[in-house]
């Protein structure tokens, strides 16, 4: 009972804080993206546009909700659904500080403390496609369907090299739970210096999967309208929209936490803070992190233009695979040789 | 060797190209720091409705009816109205004894739906009575409302002063 009551604490909290700042994310994507083109970005609604996406959200709730004729209702209303709970729930396995002594109760701070936790991301993330690919079906529209397919071929090729490059640290720390991974990256040894290729692997494949630039062929304007969510409108759009971003803050965190010492501040013991201060400490330290990485998704998204689909699929199978699969030799031999 | 004052780039091949090249990753960390760059640059836009723009006197604004001395200077010839290509200029003339010209307007509407601004009207009329003015704000609620008339097409010599210098120099 205890246990079931601190879960739905956290669940709650750390819901409402990841749809906050989703929902901010976009004011953040438009402003970074108009300072790099030299604009000024939102501005109008309320103090410097902050309330921006409150106005937005509101809009798109109001706004009518078109079902095309020959659309599949049932699945056209589900494949929204799943996209974004998809995106949401993946966040359950991410450690986002140490354990605290809250209330004579010690508290993980992580919703789901499973020790599979790496097969749980990786069996979600491929979930993900069916919310993209039915959305692009049920639809019943040309756009759409090759949206779809485009996803559905892009998000399995990379998938594989996604998998294949967190086996490297799977291997390094010798467990599968992400708690584990963690306290493995004490100090500065943060899985992104020890496998330097599995790290750009995986945020290569990572930008594939959240199907943001330059791998955004799956909504690619110019050819496809606006690819699997042309015939969505209102707010069923706008949860796509908002799955986008949440799968944003998703793969920074599991960035972050794989390679980049989670919630680990380099040499915090040596400090001696009391407990408290030093979870409040971890908590931030991640929060940090994860903000770096989602503004260099940003970054790159306004800095590398789309790739051609060709070049997409010869990316994922002759280069990031076989980079995958080097990683994977690399990081054998040298655990043979006794370096790590 | 130069296209349009710019010094021709040498074509690169890609088998040229070594493989550090080929990973991309050097141009990827070049266009980075250039878009990063531009963070730290002065912004280029303006905040329309508070900072109003004025254009140079080469810009074709509305029509505007020229006013001398108290009085249009249009003489009610009907050229405008004629050269017009989208018929948005009707003229009513009328014979006068007071003023100095024989012929005034009597009535003279510019419908603002139908305008298109280039300007032949300007360009047609002999006694340089119509201009084009620096006025880019026409908003209107309904059709009556666009159809202007003298009162609101009339401008002072002063106020089209700019305009009417641009016209002498470059006519
Ligand atoms: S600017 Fe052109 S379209 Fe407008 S009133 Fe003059 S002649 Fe007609
Ligand atoms: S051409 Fe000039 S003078 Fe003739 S009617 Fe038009 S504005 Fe008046």
């Amino acid at each position: 009972m205890e246990f079931f009551i601190i879960s739905v604490i956290k669940i709650v909290i750390v819901l409402l804080i990841i749809l906050t700042v989703v929902a901010n994310l976009v004011y953040v994507e438009r402003k970074v993206s108009a300072a790099i083109q030299n604009r000024i970005g939102p501005n109008r609604v309320g103090p410097w546009g902050l309330l921006q996406s409150p106005a937005d959200v509101l809009k798109l709730f109001i706004k009518e909700d078109i079902v095309p004729s020959t659309a599949n209702p049932f699945i056209h209303s589900l494949a929204p659904v799943i996209s974004i709970s998809v995106a949401l729930v993946t966040f359950a396995v991410v450690p986002f500080g140490g354990s605290v002594e809250l209330f004579g109760h010690q508290v993980k701070l992580m919703i789901a403390d499973v020790n599979i936790g790496v097969l749980y991301i990786l069996a979600l993330t491929s979930l993900g496609v069916y919310g993209v690919t039915l959305s692009g079906w049920s639809s019943n529209n040309k756009y759409s369907l090759l949206g779809g397919l485009r996803a559905a071929a892009q998000l399995i090729s990379y998938e594989l090299s996604l998998g294949l490059s967190i086996i490297g640290v799977v291997m390094i720390s010798g467990s599968l739970e992400l708690d584990r991974i963690v306290e493995m990256q004490s100090g500065f040894q943060w899985n992104a210096f020890l496998t330097p290729i599995g790290f750009i692997t995986f945020i290569v494949a990572s930008f594939a999967e959240t199907n943001r630039l330059p791998f955004d062929l799956p909504e690619a304007e110019p050819e496809l309208v606006g690819g699997y969510h042309t015939e969505y409108s209102g707010m069923k759009f706008g949860t796509f929209f908002l799955a986008e971003y949440a799968n944003m803050i998703t793969a920074s965190s599991l960035i972050v936490t794989l390679f980049l010492g989670g919630w680990q501040f380099p040499f915090l013991e040596t400090f001696g803070l009391p407990a408290m201060m030093a979870t409040v400490v971890q908590v931030l330290t991640f929060v940090t992190k994860v903000a770096f990485v989602l503004f260099f998704f940003i970054w790159i998204r306004w800095t590398i233009p789309r790739f051609r689909y060709d070049q997409l699929m010869n990316l994922g199978w002759k280069v990031m695979l076989p980079l995958a699969l080097v990683n994977l030799v690399i990081t054998g031999g040298l655990i043979l040789a006794g370096l790590f | 060797m130069t296209t349009n004052g710019q010094q021709k780039r040498p074509q690169i091949r890609k088998k040229d190209l070594s493989l550090w090249q080929l990973s991309y990753i050097p141009e990827i960390i070049k266009g980075m720091f250039l878009t990063f760059k531009q963070i730290l640059r002065p912004k280029f836009t303006r905040q329309y409705p508070e900072e109003h723009w004025t254009p140079p006197s080469s810009y074709r604004g509305r029509p505007v009816l020229v006013e001398e001395d108290g009085v249009e200077r249009c003489v009610a010839c009907g050229l405008c109205a004629r050269v017009c290509p989208a018929l948005a200029i009707e003229v009513q003339a009328s014979e006068t004894e007071e003023l100095a010209k024989e012929r005034y307007p009597e009535r003279f509407e510019i419908n603002m739906l139908r305008c298109i601004f280039c300007g032949f009207c300007e360009e047609a009329c002999p006694e340089e009575a119509i201009v084009m003015s620096n006025e880019y704000e026409l908003v209107f609620s309904n059709q009556e409302d666009a159809i202007f008339g003298k009162e609101k097409l009339l401008m002072t010599t002063e106020q089209l002063k700019e305009r009417l210098e641009f016209l002498k120099e470059s006519r």
